[in-house]
């Protein structure tokens, strides 16, 4: 294990890690569906409620101020996060889904036309998918679709034959939720902006797992959620560059994205406020805020280490397992494994080792199009995150030999 | 939680490698599909009616081990049974495995009473209860499809 990485003082952060479920310790292994929460995140909303509850940028009073301040202040800590060239780029929202959909139907609606293309890829969530087919269909757009290799990465050849003059908008995925993925965004952002389309990356799986550049990947805009970063659920971020932004029109409207009003005309206000219509998720932002001062003091670079440590001994030990099939076998991948066991049912998987005490998420993973692509109709996952253990992994594979013994 | 080994009875689990019933029905007068989304569960029911009597159902899909030992099971309870017969029979198997404290009718349910520890298991309910809704909305004439998503 990684020299220096105390992740047994790191669990005592983690108060839910403590619990027995059904009797056995908690092993819980579905941290892309949504991490647990440090100590210090959940004060940290108990803590805004209980000394500065009010409304941002409303109140001349002392408290609407403190609540300001934190709010704001949240939102550098995120700008400097992904190292955004300016805290208006960050725009809050209720998570990655509706970051994409505020791009779809505010930059989309705005820019994209009949005969356009769109591009995604064959690995993307169903939060990639839907909102460009709608806009597809609002638009009469074309959507095309990069596809996957055997080992579940993006057939970048492909992609450059997808590409012309016709692409306006590039949706990808930074690390796949069903298959551990990690593409290429830069890469892939260069060779769309060498064509003049948009791009955006859903990093909902990455920003927790790896220290991410907005600058550095060069995309026009970059999704994630608080709640899978260690943070609240109800609480994202739209990043966007400040001059694509600046051009867009409104997603939602009414308080506080607005500079004036009068019933003849509305103008509204500056970046990035003129995203953020109606009072936000204020201790969400706060929450988040304190979850990414949480993951700064561990380090994303320790952090992203040891889970590739954790990866590669969880790899090693299930492929010992004769039946069993790893889905997603990219070389380039975060610590998530998504498998088969034989011809048993993901869903039995997932109610006998929770019978062990181990979360694991069992389905398509909101990726119906990848389990297609691999032509079976769920898998099982088990994905990890620095508070997790080798020994974690130990019980998973116990777990596994009893799933095999049910069903001898 | 409920005990594991109750839940995966070896019976239930004989039906899940050697379903009954598991064929074509060149004759159906019926035919349905049950779709849970959420797992990928999928089966069509094949029903032949003559007036109000199941003279013969198939079946055919995939899923997990419940559903296809629970689809299974239905098909050898209700061949044979007039459609008001496998009413009484889906409402007693219905309050079994989503409201057990109350006062079944153990008679009507004969073997599916194996599958009673799905009670105990709620995101599994889902599974078990998938083809008696196909089943139901097959013989009420709906032919098409049902799902419990």
């Amino acid at each position: 294990m990684t020299d220096g990485f105390k992740v047994n003082s790191i669990r005592k952060d983690f108060p839910i890690l403590s619990q027995t479920v059904n009797g056995k310790p908690l092993v819980y292994l579905d941290n892309a569906a949504t991490s647990q929460k440090p100590q210090c995140v959940i004060d940290s909303l108990s803590n805004y409620y209980q000394t500065v509850n009010s409304n941002v940028h409303r109140g001349v009073h002392t408290l609407s101020q403190l609540a300001t301040d934190d709010y704001e202040a949240a939102r550098s800590k995120i700008r400097s996060f992904i190292n955004a060239g300016s805290d208006q780029e960050i725009i809050y929202t209720r998570g990655t889904t509706e970051s994409i959909n505020l791009v779809a139907y505010s930059f989309g609606v705005q820019n994209i036309r009949s005969g356009d293309e769109i591009i995604i890829s064959g690995m993307e969530h169903h939060s990639n998918i839907v909102p460009w087919q709608l806009l597809c269909e609002q638009t009469g757009a074309v959507l095309r679709i990069i596809p996957i290799t055997d080992s579940g990465e993006l057939d970048i050849n492909q992609y450059g034959a997808l590409l012309s003059d016709k692409t306006k908008l590039v949706s990808v995925v930074h690390q796949s939720n069903a298959l551990g993925t990690i593409n290429s965004v830069k890469e892939i952002t260069a060779m769309a902006h060498s064509l003049g389309a948009v791009v955006l990356v859903d990093g909902a799986q990455s920003a927790p797992h790896m220290k991410v550049d907005v600058q550095d990947i060069g995309c026009d805009f970059f999704a994630f959620s608080g709640h899978k970063l260690y943070g609240p659920t109800g609480i994202g971020v739209l990043y966007g560059k400040s001059e694509v932004l600046d051009n867009m029109v409104p997603y939602q409207s009414g308080g506080e994205m607005i500079k004036s009003v009068t019933f003849d005309k509305t103008i509204f206000n500056v970046l990035p406020h003129k995203f953020e219509a109606g009072t936000p998720d204020i201790a969400g932002a706060i929450g988040l805020g304190a979850a990414i001062d949480y993951v700064n003091d561990i380090g994303l670079d320790a952090i992203n280490s040891y889970e590739s440590e954790l990866l590669a001994y969880g790899t090693a030990k299930l492929e010992q397992i004769a039946s069993l099939r790893i889905i997603g076998t990219s070389s380039h991948k975060g610590a998530v494994l998504s498998f088969t066991l034989g011809d048993i049912h993901p869903h039995d998987i997932g109610t006998i080792l929770d019978s062990e005490g181990i979360a694991i998420r069992t389905g398509h993973h909101c990726a119906q199009p990848v389990m297609e692509r691999y032509g079976i109709p769920a898998t099982a996952r088990a994905s990890m995150s620095f508070y997790n253990t080798k020994e974690e992994i130990d019980t998973l594979v116990t777990g596994i030999d009893r799933v095999l013994e049910v069903f001898s | 939680m409920s005990d594991l080994s109750y839940l995966y009875q070896e019976i239930l689990l004989e039906h899940n490698s050697k379903p009954r019933n598991y064929r074509i029905l060149n004759d159906a007068t019926v035919s349905i599909e049950g779709h849970n989304p959420l797992c990928g569960d999928k089966y069509t029911l094949q029903i032949k009616l003559e007036k109000d009597t199941i003279v013969d159902i198939g079946f055919q899909g995939s899923g997990c081990a419940i559903s296809k030992a629970s689809t299974s099971m239905l098909t050898e309870r209700v061949k044979g049974k007039t459609t008001s017969e496998a009413f009484s029979v889906f409402d007693a198997f219905h309050m079994m495995v989503t409201e057990p404290d109350k006062d079944i009718d153990h008679d009507l349910l004969e073997d599916l009473e194996l599958l009673s520890g799905v009670s105990g298991y709620p995101a599994r309910i889902k599974c078990a209860i998938l083809s008696w809704h196909a089943l139901r909305e097959a013989i009420e004439g709906e032919s098409g499809s049902v799902s419990t998503e």
